[in-house]
């Protein structure tokens, strides 16, 4: 048993034993979903399904519905998809860099962020896909043999690399979070009563046994996929940043992107995990698991990130005037004082100066000072690649081909779309999977339960 | 031919892993443990050895190096060298850069899923097998020991209680399986 410093808070708050992590965890999967979960699955299942008849609108019609122009020909449609994936770097950053580095505060959290990941990745998908237009050809972005003579697709296009990348991550993240499911999914499948409950949790858990032998090739496996997974996080959005940056739109033509891109991911990721497990610990009752040091533990990586981006920022504005490149100087000016200023601004005040009042520890122990910064940070995430998007290329080269780009009533309806469809997945995540990493939790319980750090024995077999 | 099982449950890690080196200074092979989670350590003392899955890894992304590679200078440099702004795909080794991200991916995305499916298949475990555990609460807070007689020729069945009645199991089975 890994025992740790008497002065470290304890992970596990309360006296809890083994079978009470089971029980904390299995209960609400068990019992009756509570009201407010029909009432908030109703308003998800609504938006989602208003964005699903939204698409289908677009995909009947083509993407002329959306409020594109010839100037502005990339808008919502790479900024919802540059924000999603963004989003979706938290799991898999949480479970497998928390991993290498033994970070024991992951466990609670590894679960419910890598289930937020792969939605998130879904959501992303989404846009690439339907931007096409024509969705029933889609299948052209693989290096299919075909009917067109020797036509394969570009290798050397960060577009098709991001097709590679974005499908790899999602599953490999998808594969990294099952393989973490099937022991719980057994806890759940030997507790379970009714006969299609037991059915459907025997199909899910693969007829896990526990062996020691099989532990072994569990923790050999989660450890490989760590290693994995930890490039592929930052491969992922740096070849989305790439779509950018090896372009020559000033604005976009930045060397700074990838690791700029890296941290605004990790950033929005970690905010929107906020404001999801915020609600969650609250409605399912896992305050003990998933307590104020967790949150001020992943408030301080929002803090660093956040620091991160705001020093791109600060970079990137002045190394367009250092440059002396004039294209690339009015970029940046007509960013901060031009028709979209507003954006940029509340881009500014979201993401540069709301992660610094995370340096007082008093607000980082916030649960609703927390709440409230998470949700300013996923807005600010979102401006962030509006601006870099439409503001670089609203104003191009030629001012007779200047233009503004107004969101058509589709555009709203697919992003707001995703974000219920997104939701819809959650909460049926949150209903039937076991929230937390149960088999992990109870590896800790003894080196950092609250009881157990308490206790007198605690240190003395040291 | 039959065989008869015991097996020991314990309601703790810690006294299910000092019974286990207890038994095992006496010569007792222990076949199996069934644990709700990793033991750490337990692997040393029942002689489970080390998995080889992480060289499996490696084997599968290597594999998937070399098949991007060759897809990649298949389709840019040797059937069609694809132009572009008039830089055709004259060399693969001149181009490389360009083909580093694909590289990487395929690498990760056959070494993660070579190895997850090696995994499942060595453990016997997919979709619809039914349960393989002795009892259905070591999925929760119990941990077993089986021992299998006919791994143990030299210790009797009397001796076996004899070592186990005080190592603070909190239930003791015995099965006949075929």
């Amino acid at each position: 048993m890994q025992k740790e410093a008497a002065i470290r808070e304890p992970l596990i708050l309360g006296n809890k034993t083994y079978h009470d992590v089971t029980e904390d965890v299995c209960r609400p999967i068990e019992g009756k979903a509570p009201k407010m979960w029909y009432i908030l699955f109703s308003i998800a299942l609504i938006i989602g399904l208003y964005g699903a008849g939204s698409i289908l609108y677009l995909l009947g019609t083509g993407i002329g519905v959306w409020g594109l122009n010839k100037t502005i020909g990339w808008a919502w449609d790479i900024t919802n998809f540059v924000w999603w994936v963004g989003i979706g770097h938290a799991g898999t950053l949480i479970s497998a860099v928390l991993l290498l580095f033994r970070q024991k505060w992951r466990m609670a959290i590894n679960r419910s962020a890598e289930a937020m990941t792969i939605f998130a990745v879904f959501m992303a998908g989404t846009f690439p896909l339907i931007h096409m237009g024509r969705l029933w050809v889609g299948y052209w972005v693989l290096p299919i043999p075909n009917h067109f003579g020797s036509l394969w697709v570009n290798f050397n296009s960060p577009l098709l690399w991001d097709v590679f990348a974005i499908s790899t991550y999602l599953s490999v993240s998808l594969v990294f979070w099952y393989i973490g499911l099937i022991p719980d999914f057994a806890t759940i499948r030997d507790r379970a009563k009714k006969p299609v409950a037991k059915r459907m949790y025997t199909i899910l858990s693969f007829g896990w046994s526990g062996r020691a032998k099989h532990w072994n090739r569990f923790e050999l496996v989660s450890l490989v996929l760590a290693g994995l997974a930890t490039p592929l996080v930052f491969s992922v959005h740096s070849i989305v940043s790439f779509d950018f940056a090896t372009s020559v739109i000033p604005g976009w033509h930045t060397t700074i992107f990838p690791p700029y891109f890296v941290a605004g991911a990790v950033f929005s990721g970690f905010a929107m995990v906020q404001t999801l497990l915020l609600v969650m610990r609250k409605a399912m009752n896992l305050e003990a698991y998933i307590h104020t040091k967790h949150v001020e533990y992943m408030n301080i990586v929002i803090m660093v990130t956040g620091s991160i981006v705001g020093t791109a920022y600060i970079t990137e504005l002045f190394i367009s005037w250092y440059s002396g490149v004039e294209y690339e100087a009015y970029a940046f000016l007509n960013r901060a004082t031009g028709p979209y200023w507003w954006a940029y601004w509340s881009m500014m005040t979201c993401n540069v100066i709301s992660p610094q009042l995370m340096w007082i520890r008093k607000l980082r122990r916030s649960l609703l000072f927390t709440f409230f910064i998470s949700i300013v940070v996923n807005i600010g995430m979102w401006f962030e690649r509006y601006v870099i998007i439409v503001t670089s290329i609203h104003r191009d080269y030629i001012p007779a081909a200047w233009s503004m780009h107004y969101p058509s009533h589709i555009d709203i309806a697919v992003y707001i779309g995703t974000i219920g469809i997104f939701f819809v997945f959650f909460l049926l995540f949150a209903r039937y999977f076991p929230v937390l990493a149960l088999n992990e939790v109870k590896t800790i319980l003894k080196g950092s339960g609250q009881s157990y750090k308490e206790s007198p024995d605690y240190h003395k077999h040291h | 031919m039959s065989d008869k099982v015991l097996y020991a449950m314990y309601g703790d890690d810690d006294v299910l892993m000092s019974s286990a080196k207890k038994l095992v200074s006496n010569g007792v092979k222990i076949t199996e443990v069934y644990s709700p989670f990793p033991i750490h350590g337990i692997d040393s003392i029942i002689g489970i050895k080390g998995t080889r899955l992480g060289i499996m890894a490696f084997l599968y992304g290597l594999t998937g190096l070399t098949l991007a590679t060759i897809g990649m200078y298949f389709f840019m440099v040797l059937e069609w060298k694809m132009n572009i702004g008039g830089k055709p795909n004259f060399s693969y080794i001149e181009n490389i850069l360009a083909f580093i991200p694909v590289s990487f991916e395929f690498t990760v995305l056959c070494a993660a899923h070579g190895m997850a499916i090696t995994y499942l298949l060595l453990n016997r475990t997919l979709p619809g097998m039914p349960a393989q555990n002795p009892d259905p609460r070591t999925t929760d807070d119990k941990f077993v020991l089986e021992i299998r007689l006919s791994d143990n020729h030299e210790v009797t069945e009397d001796k076996l209680d004899e070592l186990l009645k005080d190592t603070g199991f909190v239930e003791l089975d015995k099965k006949i399986i075929e």
